[in-house]
């Protein structure tokens, strides 16, 4: 009857490994620099960033359990803006 | 709720409407990383030399607090639906202190900067020249702005436990919570993109 609280109950669990692993990820992404990646320090952390912010999409901010037009329009948005950043970047590099 | 008056409520609508305003957002942070990332390839030494003064330590304690800040109000959205009350309240508090102490170290960290006669206009900065005037000014207003959501998080936050207090937000009506919580983890977004661009890559 009640629609509205229909949604999926995550269990608390599972927010307690994504932490976990963003914490990890953070860790290594703190120890990356350490080391001399040369040109590879910036695609390194901006990898590492791109994999945790997916984390936090996905899993706090519960994309996994909403409904399909929202998983596509917001995966659909990312992309369109990273490859704004892309694109906006290549052109000046090219230039 | 009442059964006299019939409450028309959409929770999908104003999930997607949250996160049509959370696009708006993308896009003014996109912009600015945009700038950062053009001065940097303008000025490669100077940010690189200015990126230095930032204390890693420093981020790195606030990129963990607010990881877990994050994670306690995603769990205070399970919370709220397995109608546990208390701990709902308890796991918005511990997110409200981990603001708090967020911001307690970010006042730190300005303070510092300060002292040292880096802020936006400084003699100091103008001496400098040109490549950390930029550094630092795009530091002090993304990292500024970024803490201005903190604040506006901190305050529906507030909002949103004393409605749980006061029993007109429970498991029945869950979506100021979690769109609190979506605008919170946004904020935690933008500081995992913001937290290796100023502190990491030197």
């Amino acid at each position: 009857m009640n629609k509205h609280t229909e949604n999926h109950v995550v269990p608390y669990s599972l927010y307690i490994y994504v932490l976990a692993g963003l914490l990890l990820l953070t860790m290594l992404s703190v120890g990356v620099t350490h080391i001399e990646l040369a040109n590879l320090t910036v695609f390194t952390a901006i990898l590492l960033a791109s994999i945790k912010s997916c984390l936090v999409l996905v899993f706090f901010m519960h994309l996994k359990f909403d409904n399909r037009i929202l998983q596509i329009l917001v995966t659909a948005v990312f992309i369109l803006v990273a490859l704004v950043l892309f694109i906006t970047f290549l052109d000046y590099n090219y230039r | 709720m009442s059964d006299a008056i019939h409450l028309h409520r959409d929770d999908e609508a104003s999930k997607l409407g949250m996160w049509l305003f959370i696009f708006t957002e993308l896009l003014l942070f996109a912009g600015l990383f945009i700038v950062y990332g053009i001065y940097r390839y303008l000025n490669p030494v100077a940010f690189h030399l200015a990126a230095e003064e930032l204390s890693v330590t420093v981020g790195t304690v606030n990129t963990i607090i607010l990881l877990v800040s994050s994670a306690t109000m995603a769990m205070a959205s399970t919370a709220i639906r397995l109608k546990n009350k208390q701990l709902t309240i308890l796991l918005l508090l511990a997110t409200l202190f981990m603001a708090f102490m967020f911001m307690t170290n970010k006042y730190f960290e300005w303070k510092g900067k300060f002292e040292h006669g880096i802020f936006p206009g400084s003699e100091d900065l103008l001496r400098l020249g040109h490549g950390d005037t930029l550094f630092f000014g795009l530091y002090f207003f993304m990292t500024g702005l970024h803490a201005l959501h903190i604040i506006v998080g901190f305050v529906l936050i507030t909002i949103v436990c004393y409605r749980v207090n006061n029993n007109t937000l429970t498991n029945e009506n869950p979506v100021l919570l979690d769109n609190s919580g979506l605008y919170w983890h946004l904020v935690d977004l933008i500081w995992i993109f913001l937290f290796p661009l100023f502190y990491l890559i030197t």
